[in-house]
């Protein structure tokens, strides 16, 4: 009986292992911020028909949202993560700093930037507009109140700080004053994007919220174009949510090509397209054009060219003893 | 030990008292301090004693204190209603004290925040009287008040239960006034759960994050509180500073209840 059974196993074996090997089931986890979950969401099923088209493999994709500093915590502190896309370089940056998970020439290693999709600033205003606001001067009037976020604790409020200092820079003002006279206007620092959404949309506190473009798309659609209008400021910062392939896991779990076939799917057509519908602004001229009328056109500054890398950038202006904590001091 | 306890065990069971405490606080709480102590002694002074910090412990510890004697005075009063009074509903109110703990502390923070804006229920009404709740010291007290209300209620009740009324009666008919009553015989008794509820709402008010940013507006200097300023710190991967002002919240928390520890005693010594 035995004699009769190791051949059987041995051809059943033979058998069953190109199969498994012809179709392989792969996860992958992205570990992202909190906006991107509807982006994500559509862009992995597109994916995994690609991919399962292309290989023959299933590959089924976990998303994780967050505060975007958090979720680069949650890495470095050993979650295992094949790919980050999170709001800020300095976040992966960080991941390089404090866990070496990745190189420090991260952001080379995609085209333009690793950033796939951008977003800019936009103000949030009321019906009608009634404080008649229209470009970044009109904030720090007397009278008006702006609703963002902590810089210390929001990616999202960094753009919002730097595009304010952009705009100052460029009419010859003099910045520090110029963002001081701005946080003067600020009622409440939330500690999130999602915290001072909430503060404007639900609370009614504030005449102009600085927001991501898309989560203004966002606001728009769900809660009603009779309530508030976008306004987009004569000047902004080109935001560049950057994406990473984490090396030290996906070298581990051995899913380094589907991880980099994943990321460069997002500047394929089909991931442009889908950044589009999600109001992001996409990297390509062509689906911009075709998906992306919405965008308005305006003067969009880059954190490398004003303000010499995220690095420089978050330690002039955020880290302790920075511009913005000048602002608050004596 | 051993001998004023008809059951035995107490080596086996201190000593699994001790392994279980380490486990669970004691080497979680510990690596705080070995976090801490990565910086140098400079650095470390520099954190914690930082003019952003020090304003910070300023605004947390008041609005701590504030919410444990409030939740003092309305927990004994809400107690002796609890456990000296039959009423109709009674079991419904008992049952409510406890929710604050059931409830995510940042519902709590945005549902606080929602009534108290100028265009919510009370806001809106406090509003005329120039009163002003939320993004002030008095929301943050608000918010701790409304997080630490059981534990007064919940430690003070027991005590009241074994207190029995023929005590009172007693006095009573010994000719002692009703404060009296209450001064002399009530309070000695039920002074050290007074104090242990105290205690535990203020160290919980210490430590209280999500229901109070929503709530305290996060200025600097003025409605920061020290846990906001700990996840500022970690935020830019400062792990070391973040570590450094959570030992100084856990430094207060403990001297805090050793004290109030230390007072138990006495009070009982004195009785």
């Amino acid at each position: 009986m035995r004699k009769l059974l190791k051949p059987f196993l041995t051809i059943a074996v033979l058998f069953a292992l190109p199969l498994t090997l012809l179709a392989k089931d792969i996860t992958l986890l992205n570990v992202s911020y909190d906006p991107t979950r509807e982006l994500y969401e559509e862009f992995n099923k597109a994916f995994a028909v690609y991919w399962k088209a292309k290989t023959g493999d299933n590959v089924t994709i976990k998303q994780s949202h967050g505060g975007s500093g958090k979720q680069a915590r949650s890495v470095i502190d050993g979650l295992e993560v094949d790919v980050v896309t999170l709001a800020l370089a300095y976040d992966i940056d960080a991941i390089h700093d404090n866990g070496n998970l990745l190189p420090a020439d991260w952001q080379k290693r995609f085209k333009s930037n690793s950033s796939p999709y951008t977003s800019t600033i936009v103000f949030l205003v009321r019906k009608d507009n009634p404080k008649g606001i229209k470009d970044w001067n009109d904030l720090i009037k007397p009278g008006v109140a702006v609703i963002t976020p902590n810089p210390k604790t929001s990616g999202g409020a960094r753009w919002n700080y730097l595009a304010a200092w952009a705009y100052a820079l460029e009419h010859k003002q003099n910045p520090q004053e110029f963002v001081k006279a701005l946080y003067k206007n600020v009622p409440v620092l939330d500690s999130g994007a999602r915290g001072a959404t909430t503060t404007f949309v639900e609370r009614g506190i504030g005449d102009v919220f600085l927001s991501w473009e898309n989560e203004a798309f966002l606001v728009l659609n769900e809660l009603g174009k009779d309530k508030f209008e976008i306004v987009v400021p004569s000047l902004s910062i080109l935001a560049e949510p950057p994406v990473a392939v984490v090396d030290k896991v996906v070298d581990k779990r051995g899913t380094r090509d589907v991880a980099t076939a994943y990321l460069n799917y997002l500047y394929t057509v089909d991931g442009q397209r889908i950044a589009a519908q999600n109001y992001y602004r996409p990297r390509d001229k062509k689906a911009l054009d075709a998906y992306g009328k919405f965008f308005v056109k305006t003067k969009l500054v880059t954190v490398d060219k004003t303000f010499g890398g995220w690095r420089k950038a978050q330690k002039t202006h955020f880290d302790d003893g920075g511009t913005f904590d000048q602002i608050y001091g004596k | 030990m051993n001998k004023y306890n008809v059951i035995g065990g107490f080596g086996i069971s201190m000593g699994y008292t001790l392994l279980y405490l380490s486990l669970i606080v004691i080497i979680p709480l510990s690596t705080v301090l070995l976090s801490a102590m990565s910086m140098s002694w400079g650095d470390f002074l520099a954190t914690v004693l930082d003019r952003r910090a020090l304003l910070s412990y300023k605004v947390t510890i008041l609005a701590s204190l504030t919410a444990a004697f409030v939740n003092l005075i309305i927990g004994f009063i809400m107690a002796w209603v609890l456990t000296r009074y039959e009423f109709w509903g009674k079991s419904i109110i008992n049952a409510a004290v406890d929710l604050p703990f059931a409830l995510p502390t940042a519902v709590a923070g945005i549902t606080l925040t929602a009534l108290y804006a100028e265009s919510g229920w009370i806001g809106s009404i406090l509003a005329k009287f120039g009163i002003k709740v939320i993004f002030t010291q008095t929301g943050i007290a608000l918010a701790l008040i409304f997080i630490t209300f059981p534990f007064v209620v919940r430690t003070v009740q027991p005590a009241l239960e074994e207190l029995e009324s023929e005590l009172e009666e007693a006095a009573a008919s010994l000719g002692a006034s009703r404060i009296q009553t209450l001064t002399k015989v009530i309070f000695p008794i039920i002074a050290p759960s007074l104090i242990t509820g105290f205690a535990l709402a203020f160290a919980r008010g210490l430590g209280e994050y999500g229901s109070v940013i929503f709530i305290s507006g996060n200025m600097p200097f003025k409605t920061e509180i020290t846990p906001l300023l700990i996840i500022t710190k970690l935020e830019q991967f400062n792990y070391a500073a973040a570590n450094a002002l959570a030992l100084m919240t856990l430094l207060t928390a403990f001297t805090v209840l050793f004290l109030l520890g230390v007072l138990k005693k006495f009070i009982r010594r004195e009785q």
